[in-house]
């Protein structure tokens, strides 16, 4: 059996013009990485969600929490995938090309993909499912990251992306989320509430906010998936109750499981833990307009004052690792190894502080368990780790309702948590370039600024990597966000359940694959 | 009778009265909390271009009046309208989850009232005894401790690997059971609700009891040598109903209204956790049409507590 180790650093050439490469690769391997034994078919997967809510919607642009994110992956297919090791793979596009700049992309489809309505995919499918989220009038949430594509033709079964300027991670763009191919209707957009598509599983039944029904959709192009015969999906909120129900055997995986029994969990007969650390990052952004964080000594004194491993330890349980203040992952392509890493310091707090010309500082900071779980006590924490170093920090606490509108960055010092993007360019043109809508820091560097158009388009893989690694180091010592720990997906499973060897970082639940990459042993 | 028929049209009309003062109380508290519909379903997410254009989509630039108005036309010709965030109709997402709603609450209710009036009965019969002393002590104890506690505590003691009860009520989101598959998955969260109630109407049965002992009538069947037990049931019960009536027909509002921890904590699919993701959300139409439904519960539900309480009472039956 083939492996595909050798992709976990897909490399820009890699993905310019090896995607056919990696695509013959793929036609001899099994979906998903080694198995550990023969996969069997048969089945139905149950699933307990930690989230979901009533007024989750089919429009792919409304697509936020997991419920629904699961959902798209289970029902639906997308031009390309991230694989388990984190390389870009082929999906319904069979490989790409793209031009010298790398502004204009062409991507050939897989001919003969049966949508569960039993519609064969065309080029027009792919241009009306982009075309949903582009626009003036645009309600999509990823309206930002399609916002560069200036031109989509078909050209039989090619599409032809023009884009404003080069951007060579393109094809990691078109795997996320809520980008799934739809069926064209015979005006050339999407339906945005159809239950079709053309994953591994139809939509049986969905009721949102309480659970959803699967069923393996049987002309699937990808040979001998899925295994399961049937997904539940059920939303259960109460930490407890998902844990119940898992014990209990009412379910056979669970999403989240709660950091604070976790270790209860463990002990339990017959259930695996899975935990997996990717790019998910919890963050504290400092609004960098705003005295006193205007002043960097003042943001480097805050970020000497928090107690990195005290956080980790105890609001992660020891489930996640120490953040260095920028928001590249240890697994990801350009992960800046030779940044030491960032410690607990009083005297450094002080230093930064007469630096600043100050004795002691008093700030506030705005916080709400919705910025991400434990907030509220990583802010007590962190106020009593930084008094050593004479800073009077007051926490106040927020209402969770309504967070993200009325503190987060209206605050000039709140809690933020990121799910994390595929590639430095992405994360860094989300949430850091100047002036970008999620610039949560209001943070503006003219030499990462810079640096971030260069990069996107440099050729030279050394170069490139120099460069991400000047700008995770320009973030870390100058931005505006501390980021004190990368926190792991864990979620928990019963042991009839078999997995790949290799779990996907990208997301919780394999992916979000796990019905399509995961069987029953027995 | 008429009269009784008279003052339930009264109380009818008075009750739409009621309702219409609910929506307007409903729809600008709503809209007094921080943040609209646009900005709380995009979230995290939400960039200014994309809350202006669905804004714009939905007609939430309109004034506030005139969204009322518009809401309460429709709602006057029996249309709930749609959810903002997924278009499906108001009168569908409540539909299947009231009804489960009910059945809990009606499951609840058939344990607790009779419950509490046997306990309430007997505690007034043997009061200051130790059962007395013991029913009233475990019936505040469990009102007492949150619901989540107690139902937690059942499940602990009821359910898990040997337990004889399911810990969670998830198989009745996954498929319709039958009626005693029902009141098998359901016995833990109706156990708790009925935890939750019944101190409240055995105490009010036993306080209205014991009030009416002391009459000079009731001293008189004693005199005549009536057993304790039939003073109580035939000449005090019948003339304690009314508080006891309206005692139940309020908690009876709350087993419909209040349960969204109970629903949380046993995956329960009611109606509280749709009020509570709409009001997240800012989804007015379905704020307004599962207030619409809590209120309609409380005022038929006080209404009925009221003609009960008129026919038990033969001054007011029978008027001059």
């Amino acid at each position: 059996m083939t492996q595909l180790t050798n992709m976990t650093s897909p490399s820009r050439r890699g993905v310019l013009k090896g995607a056919t490469a990696i695509g013959a690769a793929a036609l001899v391997t099994p979906w998903g990485t080694p198995l550990r034994a023969q996969p069997v078919s048969g089945g139905t997967l149950r699933v307990g969600m930690a989230h979901g809510s009533t007024t989750d919607a089919l429009d792919p642009g409304s697509w936020e929490a997991d419920f629904m994110i699961f959902q798209a992956h289970t029902r639906n297919n997308y031009l390309t995938e991230i694989a388990a090791d984190g390389s870009l793979v082929p999906e319904l596009a069979e490989s790409w090309e793209a031009s010298a700049d790398a502004a204009t992309w062409t991507f050939t489809l897989r001919s003969g993909v049966e949508f569960h309505s039993g519609h064969i995919l065309t080029a027009d499918d792919v241009i009306a499912s982009i075309n949903h989220h582009r626009g003036e009038d645009s309600t999509s949430a990823a309206a930002p990251i399609v916002a560069d594509i200036t031109d989509m033709t078909a050209d039989g079964m090619n599409v032809v992306f023009t884009l404003s300027a080069g951007n060579a991670d393109f094809p990691f763009v078109l795997s996320d989320y809520h980008l799934p191919i739809l069926p064209a209707q015979a005006d050339g957009t999407i339906d945005p509430n159809t239950q079709d598509g053309c994953g591994p599983f139809r939509i049986a039944e969905i009721e949102f906010g309480v659970g959803a029904r699967y069923e393996r959709h049987e002309g699937y192009w990808k040979e001998g998936l899925p295994y399961f015969d049937a997904i539940e999906q059920v939303v259960i909120f109460d930490d407890a109750a998902r844990q119940n129900a898992l014990i209990s055997g009412d379910v056979d995986y669970i999403d989240t499981a709660d950091l604070n029994t976790v270790h209860l969990l463990e002990r339990a007969p017959g259930i695996e833990i899975l935990s997996v650390t990717g790019t998910q990052h919890y963050g504290l952004p400092m609004d960098t307009r705003a005295a006193p964080f205007d002043d960097v000594n003042v943001r480097m004194a805050l970020k000497f004052g928090i107690n990195r491993q005290q956080l980790v330890d105890t609001i992660l349980n020891g489930y996640g690792s120490l953040g260095n203040d920028h928001p590249i992952g240890p697994g990801q392509r350009y992960f800046n190894t030779e940044l030491e890493q960032r410690e607990y310091d009083p005297d450094r707090v002080q230093f930064h502080l007469r630096e600043a010309g100050m004795e002691s500082l008093d700030v506030d900071i705005h916080l709400a368990d919705a910025a991400f779980a434990g907030a509220l006590d990583a802010g007590v924490l962190f106020a009593e780790s930084a008094s050593a170093g004479g800073i009077n920090l007051n926490v106040v606490r927020e209402p969770n309702d309504g967070y993200w509108s009325n503190v987060w960055m209206q605050k000039p010092f709140a809690g933020t948590y990121w799910g994390g993007r595929p590639t430095e360019d992405w994360m860094f043109a989300t949430a850091y370039a100047e002036g970008v809508p999620w610039n949560e820091t209001y943070w503006s560097n003219d030499r990462f600024n810079e640096l971030l158009v260069s990069a996107r388009a440099e050729l030279d893989e050394d170069l490139r990597r120099e460069q991400y690694f000047e700008m995770q180091q320009i973030v870390s010592d100058e931005g505006g966000i501390i980021i004190p720990m990368f926190a792991a997906y864990v979620g928990a499973y019963s042991d009839r359940l078999a997995h790949p060897e290799q779990i996907a970082s990208n997301w919780r639940n394999d992916g979000h694959r796990i019905g399509e990459r995961w069987w029953f042993a027995s | 009778m008429s009269h009784i028929l008279t003052m339930i049209a009264q109380r009818l009309a008075l009750g739409l009265v009621t309702l219409f003062v609910v929506s307007l109380i409903i729809f600008l508290g709503t809209e007094l909390l921080p943040g609209d519909f646009a900005q709380e379903i995009l979230g995290q997410s939400a960039t200014p271009e994309t809350v202006a254009a669905l804004r714009e989509q939905l007609g939430l630039n309109d004034p506030m009046h005139i969204r009322y108005l518009g809401w309460l036309t429709d709602i006057v010709q029996g249309d709930f309208g749609e959810s903002l965030a997924n278009g499906q109709s108001v009168a569908g997402l409540i539909g299947g989850r009231l009804v489960r709603t009910l059945q809990l609450a009606s499951y609840a209710a058939a344990i607790a009232v009779p419950l509490s009036l046997v306990l309430g009965i007997l505690a007034a019969l043997f009061r200051n005894s130790f059962f007395d002393r013991f029913a009233n002590a475990s019936a505040l104890s469990s009102i007492s401790f949150p619901e989540f506690f107690v139902a937690y505590i059942l499940i602990f003691l009821l359910a898990g690997a040997n337990g004889a009860f399911p810990s969670t009520a998830i198989n009745i989101s996954r498929g319709d059971p039958n009626f005693t598959e029902y009141l098998h998955v359901a016995f833990l969260p109706a156990l708790t609700l009925t935890l939750v109630v019944t101190a409240h109407m055995m105490r009010m049965t036993r306080a209205a009891i014991i009030n009416l002992l002391s009459s000079p009538y009731i001293e008189m069947a004693r005199l005549k040598g009536m057993s304790p037990m039939r003073i109580i049931v035939k000449h005090a019960l019948p003339n304690a109903l009314a508080p006891i009536i309206n005692v139940v027909a309020l908690n009876l509002a709350y087993l419909i209204t209040g349960v969204v921890v109970v629903e949380v904590v046993f995956v329960y699919p009611g109606l509280g956790q749709l009020m509570v993701d709409s009001v997240a959300a800012r989804d007015m139409p379905v704020v307004q049409g599962v207030a619409l439904i809590f209120a309609g519960a409380y005022v038929l539900l006080n209404l009925t507590a009221d003609v009960l309480a008129t026919l038990s009472n033969p001054r007011l039956v029978h008027r001059r």
